[in-house]
């Protein structure tokens, strides 16, 4: 029960966290077309820009500035990189993002070295917020929560209560309609692409510290988030935010349960003669490879995704 | 890279002089080339320009985007290390020259597996696919020690069994050989490909995957055939690199590797049967030169890959099938000259540039010694390098804004007197 | 069916589609004879195209049977209709604009001559195929820019080469969706002419707006309102039929005629 509970938790924590990067690049990917290949890169600079500001000004002016810098960056490569690529098709705009992941990665080590920084959980969410059972639950991890809450709600307000919102919600399903009505679709693009990677970069802002802040992070959690997407079904944020605590979640709980493939087969009764490297493994072991293993099994049943209405 | 719609003769005469050079040239090679350095480039060489090729026939062919091409690389790769070490027991009879054959099939077997989930998607979706496919294969690698060899990597000694016909594979040359046969062979293969009903509906595919099912053709079985035969060579490659490193880590078949092979092909030109060819050469060499001379290569390596996206989306391939029209007309002397007004902009803009990265990598490294560039000592401490690697970037970016017209206006003279001749 | 007479080369029952609550196509029963050109008119958004890609199963159907000589097509996919010698071209230009024009033919005669996915025969000794495309691109016109990407080919040239794919691959039942929208009144009697001379022995099912195109054309015409077949008939009972004269060709006969003075 104890470990349901604060697995579950953690779990959530985990998938909103997912969801902070995957609302963005959903909402990037349904208005201009283009899958952010850089997008969790921008997670990383989040991380970096709050370690550098945090040094200079502390935790809390990071946490709203370095988001605001990284959405500038965003808008800056959207405005002389990326639309540049637009006019040779989704294909040149997938490798220039792809090529920005890799130009990104090694411009933080350049600048910040290749060790993990010491990017630290400030001292006033520091310590134990309740504790359930024998177990306790981190005050930043509830912060982390409701910065996550908050950033879906404020989302939310923004898309269902305002005129841009509006627009945003009417490209998602018809993007060429939007640009018939005669709306300025470059600069709506550009505030996207910004906005999105701001989201991301929020993200980093509170994921750095409570994890590592080092030059592998946005490899690290890429592909997941790309998973997280396909899973979803590309272009439905509903689909991304159901995938996003899906994954989450059924990745801590594998974490966490260390029993193995046999164990579980004589759960259902069957006896397996546990002597291949195979039956041994434990759902620990396999935890890192269960997102794609639940992406291939999504494909094969419904490969539009959970929640996907659009082709690519 | 399209199928030719005009029937030629048999074989055309001239297509079978330039495969013939080709194959002179390979073979002729390591006599220019003999020292050990040059002759493991050339190996290296060799086995990219198969993986290269391969993988076009998915992006330049067929439209499809993969970031997991690697995957298959790998699979061939371990497949024919266990069979070499099989064969190092005496466990079965068969000739190392024949292991490509066991790498290809794995890599077929491979992309039967995993193509049937991929090839559901085009697109967007396909890329993603491929990334969590190769992504899956490389996490799952580190699972299985026995197969994988986990973190180290297995290892086989490539000269097994008695010499055949006095090939034992223990000089490299002997090794570089092996690869030029299969390396051939594949090109030949691959090129005679897209001169087939399935090559040319793969074309097809990538340009209009609707209208194809109108023709009677099912987009997903093209797509799904194409990626099989792709994963074949890409094996073949893979195992030509077990065999010329004897050894096979799980990097091989991780994301770096799939991410060299798509800079490969598309800085070359996937739009160009020997585009990914240029790439590969091209890339390795960089790869070469570059990692022995600064730490930043990486840095350099992906500006590089930018510039290409953004600046020349068909690859060198195009730039030079842009050039080889002007020389046949001879108008090349056309647009030259205004090149010469490219080359101030363009080494102020390196020197700024190479002068800011390779200090801020200094500094990161907080190393002792003071940086040394170019047979200058400086200090990365003070002020003034700063200021000058960084006036010297934007005075040539400055610069080469203002140039830049004189080689578009000499490329549209040369273009319109090309147009009123063929007119005429 | 009985044995003895030869089945409707393509006859719909009761065909429906909607999406989400809108109904498109409110049950439209036709029936075409083999060798028979018949022509489907209707005002904008009467469900036209929906019914040639309800068809072609580039959509799915929401209820109702298709027949194509005889045997049920619904559920299959396209390409495998295609295969059943249905062919079909489209409203807005569907080519392959990178390949050449004789290359775009190629394809479309490839799985009928039984070439398949085939990866180990060479395009150029394939003789059949080569001609085949040869011909048809004399036919509809264009040996002259058979080596021409199709994507730089001018607007008139574009619908001769979705004609020329459409035919190409020798189907049974051929379906044009107005194959003569935005052409000139030159233009128009050429693709008159080149539809008269490549569906000749064939069954034709055509969209088209332009009346002259149609009554010049069709054995028998349907007309087409709100998703439901109001009235069948031959090119003179159409014109003489009271519901369709209020419903529909009083005021595009008007039109025509207006467009013809202009």
């Amino acid at each position: 029960m104890e470990f349901v509970l604060v697995s579950l938790l953690n779990g959530i924590t985990y998938g909103m966290l997912l969801f902070m990067l995957s609302s963005g690049l959903t909402l990037i990917f349904s208005m201009m077309g283009v899958l952010n290949f850089a997008h969790a890169s921008f997670y990383m600079l989040g991380a970096y820009f709050a370690y550098q500001v945090s040094v200079i000004l502390g935790f809390w002016p990071a946490l709203l500035v370095a988001p605001l810098l990284v959405g500038l960056c965003g808008v800056l490569i959207e405005r002389y990189g990326l639309r540049n690529a637009h006019k040779y098709g989704h294909v040149a705009e997938l490798l220039f993002t792809f090529g920005l992941s890799f130009l990104i990665e090694e411009i933080v080590r350049l600048v910040w070295g290749k060790a993990a920084v010491d990017y630290r959980i400030p001292e006033a969410l520091n310590g134990t917020l309740f504790t359930l059972f024998s177990s306790n639950f981190p005050i930043y991890k509830g912060f982390m929560m409701l910065v996550s809450v908050g950033m879906l709600l404020a989302l939310y307000a923004l898309l269902t209560r305002t005129r841009t919102g509006l627009i945003v919600q009417a490209a998602l399903s018809r993007p060429d309609m939007v640009e018939a009505l005669g709306h300025n679709v470059p600069r709506i693009f550009m505030l996207v692409f910004g906005g999105g990677v701001a989201l991301a970069a929020l993200a980093g802002v509170i994921g750095g510290n409570a994890f590592i802040t080092e030059p592998g992070m946005a490899a690290a959690v890429g592909t997941i988030v790309f998973v997280v997407v396909v899973v979803g079904g590309l272009g439905s944020l509903a689909g991304a935010f159901v995938a996003s605590l899906l994954i989450g979640i059924v990745q801590t709980f594998a974490v966490g349960l260390n029993v193995s493939i046999t164990d579980i087969a004589a759960l259902f009764g069957v006896e397996l003669q546990a002597s291949g490297a195979m039956a041994r493994l434990t759902l620990t072991q396999l935890a890192p490879i269960l997102p794609y293993l639940f992406m291939v099994a999504i494909l094969v049943f419904r490969p539009r995704g959970l929640m996907g209405a659009r082709e690519s | 890279m399209n199928c030719d719609a005009s029937p030629p003769p048999l074989l055309h005469p001239r297509r079978l002089v330039s495969w013939g050079v080709l194959l002179a040239v390979l073979i002729v090679l390591p006599l220019l080339f003999s020292k050990g350095f040059a002759l493991s480039l050339l190996c290296q060489i060799g086995i990219m320009v198969i993986f290269a090729l391969s993988y076009n026939m998915l992006l330049g062919q067929t439209g499809l985007l993969s970031f997991g091409h690697a995957v298959y690389f790998g699979i061939g790769a371990f497949a024919t290390m266990h069979t070499l070490n099989l064969l190092g027991k005496g466990g079965l009879p068969l000739p190392v020259t024949l292991l490509p054959l066991v790498g290809g099939l794995a890599g077929l077997l491979a992309g039967v597996l995993f193509g049937y989930v991929s090839t559901k998607r085009a697109g967007t979706a396909f890329a993603m696919i491929s990334l969590g496919i190769g992504e899956l294969v490389a996490s799952a690698s580190l699972m299985f020690p026995a197969l994988f060899g986990g973190e180290g990597g297995i290892s086989g000694n490539r000269v097994v069994g008695g010499a055949v016909l006095g090939i034992s594979y223990g000089p490299q040359i002997e090794m570089y050989y092996l690869i030029v046969g299969w390396a051939f062979i594949s090109m030949l293969a691959m090129y005679a490909l897209t001169q087939t009903p399935l090559g040319c509906m793969a074309n097809a595919v990538r340009d209009n995957p609707e209208r194809v099912q109108f023709v009677g053709y099912d987009p997903q079985w093209v797509r799904f055939m194409m990626l099989v035969l792709s994963g074949g060579f890409a094996g073949i490659a893979g195992a030509l690199s077990a065999l010329n490193y004897e050894i096979v880590t799980a990097e091989t078949l991780g994301a770096q590797t799939s991410g060299a092979v798509l800079m490969m092909a598309f800085v070359g030109g996937v739009g160009w049967f020997h585009g990914p060819i240029i790439g590969a050469v091209l890339i390795t060499l960089l790869q070469i030169a570059l990692s022995g001379l600064t730490k930043a290569w990486l840095f350099y390596f992906g500006l590089f890959f930018l510039c290409i996206v953004l600046y020349l989306p068909g690859g060198i391939a195009s730039l030079l099938s842009m050039h080889q029209r002007l020389w046949k007309a001879r108008l090349l002397g056309w647009v030259l000259p205004s090149y010469v007004r490219l080359a101030l902009p363009l080494t102020l803009v390196a020197c700024g540039l190479i002068g800011l990265v390779e200090m801020a990598y200094q500094r990161a490294e907080a190393a002792e010694i003071p940086l040394r560039l170019l047979g200058a000592s400086i200090d990365v401490t003070l002020a003034t390098p700063w200021l000058g690697a960084l006036a010297a970037l934007c005075g040539g970016l400055v610069l080469l804004r203002a140039s830049w017209p004189a080689v578009t206006g000499a490329w549209r003279r040369a273009l319109l007197r090309l147009e009123s001749r063929e007119e005429t | 069916m009985s044995m003895n007479t030869p089945a409707p080369a393509l006859q719909l029952e009761a065909v429906k589609k909607s999406f989400g609550r809108t109904h498109i196509i409110n049950g439209v029963s036709l029936v075409v004879a083999r060798g028979e050109r018949h022509a489907i008119i209707g005002p904008n958004g009467a469900g036209k195209s929906t019914l040639f890609n309800l068809i072609s199963a580039r959509f799915p159907v929401s209820g109702g049977d298709i027949f194509l000589n005889g045997s049920s097509v619904v559920g299959l996919k396209p390409h495998q209709i295609t295969r059943r010698g249905l062919s079909r071209s489209f409203q807005v230009t569907n080519i392959f604009h990178n390949l050449s024009v004789l290359e775009n033919l190629r394809c479309a005669v490839l799985w009928p001559l039984g070439y398949r996915y085939a990866f180990w025969r060479r395009l150029a000794v394939l003789r059949n195929a080569n001609q085949r495309a040869q011909d048809v691109a004399a036919e509809i016109g264009l040996t002259h820019r058979r080596d021409t990407p199709a994507g730089v080919l001018s607007y008139a040239e574009q619908r001769a080469l979705e004609i020329g794919i459409t035919i190409a691959g020798g189907a049974e039942v051929i379906l044009l969706d107005e194959p003569t929208a935005g052409m000139s009144n030159s233009e128009t009697e050429q693709a008159v002419a080149l539809i008269r001379r490549v569906t000749a022995g064939k069954t034709l099912v055509m969209v088209e707006h332009d009346m002259r195109v149609v009554f010049g054309l069709a054995d028998r015409i349907s007309v087409l309102v709100y998703g439901e077949i109001i009235a069948t008939g031959t090119p003179e009972e159409i014109r003489t039929n009271r519901a369709v004269q209020e419903a529909y060709l009083g005021a595009a006969a008007a039109a025509a005629a207006e467009t013809g003075h202009a």
